[in-house]
């Protein structure tokens, strides 16, 4: 049980995270307007040297790890439920990392899938 | 070498006539593009679950047995099926989102919550019981709610 909850935290977190530091780095080097390959792989060497790339990079390989240490354990019709909870951390991330405006509309969806995944947890045998 | 040229051109043909609307090739992309996330994703997270079951649990009493995992995880091939799913998932869902509505494509990852379920029960035999489904749904209408607020934020009034 325990397990789980340190996996499940670390997916949830360590994605978001990772995909935040992401969305930094990215808006940091600003749009990506051509898609010629050149200038696709100078667009990548130059995100290499953004060091919030780097640390989305690895905190994303960390929730992909956790999120294989989980699925050896549970079903996967209660992983991936569960872990939804991206969508709550997200939310939060926005708010307080990229001071995105988060309304009273996406919180209420936040709130359903909430109570989805407290469902899903407790069906676990 | 000449006959393969012919069917491509065919294809691309075909796929505009396919609905006679006026951006029916920009249509076609977007569905085409959403229906491969609606398939790989989930379809991906199945395979892993796959492979992690003939894995076996994870255990890190040792370093030999953390790496011994590690090369267990690498050699299977259900693993790699797995990640080439997430991979083409990814793919189609950045390209998708470069032209399409965050809040049009949500309902799409909403669904994938519903079908990785659908796939454990009928492919996996995993015993889905009635409160995991309520949850499951409550999911799914909580990322459609999510979905339907406006994508940017952060430049408007």
């Amino acid at each position: 049980m325990l397990k789980e909850l340190v996996l499940l935290f670390l997916i949830v977190f360590a994605g978001t995270g990772g995909e935040l530091c992401v969305t930094r780095a990215m808006k940091k080097l600003g749009e990506v307007k051509d898609f010629r390959p050149a200038s696709l792989a100078r667009t990548i060497f130059r995100v290499l040297g953004v060091g919030w790339m780097w640390l989305g990079v690895a905190l994303m390989a960390l929730a992909f790890f956790s999120l294989l240490g989980m699925l050896s354990l549970e079903s996967v019709s209660f992983v991936v439920p569960v872990t939804a909870l991206n969508y709550v951390a997200g939310a939060l991330g926005g708010k307080f990392f990229l001071g995105e405006r988060v309304m009273g509309r996406r919180w209420a969806g936040v709130f359903l899938v909430c109570i989805g995944v407290t469902c899903v947890f407790f069906s676990r045998r | 070498m000449s006959s393969s040229k012919v069917t491509v051109e065919e294809r691309q043909d075909m796929a505009p006539m396919s609905t006679p609307h006026h951006h029916s090739g920009r249509h076609f992309k977007t569905y085409f593009l959403i229906l491969l996330v609606i398939i790989f994703s989930p379809l991906g997270n199945v395979l892993l679950s796959t492979g992690m079951k003939e894995v076996g649990p994870m255990t890190f009493h040792s370093a030999s047995q953390f790496f011994g995992v590690f090369a267990q995880v690498f050699t299977s091939g259900a693993i790699w099926l797995g990640i080439a799913s997430l991979f083409v998932y990814f793919i189609s869902y950045m390209l998708v989102l470069s032209w399409a509505d965050y809040s049009y494509v949500q309902p799409a990852t909403a669904m994938g919550y519903v079908i990785v379920a659908l796939l454990g029960h009928f492919v996996l035999h995993e015993t889905v019981t009635p409160l995991r489904w309520i949850g499951i749904s409550l999911i799914f209408l909580g990322v459609l709610v999510v979905g339907h607020t406006p994508p940017r934020t952060t430049e408007h009034r």
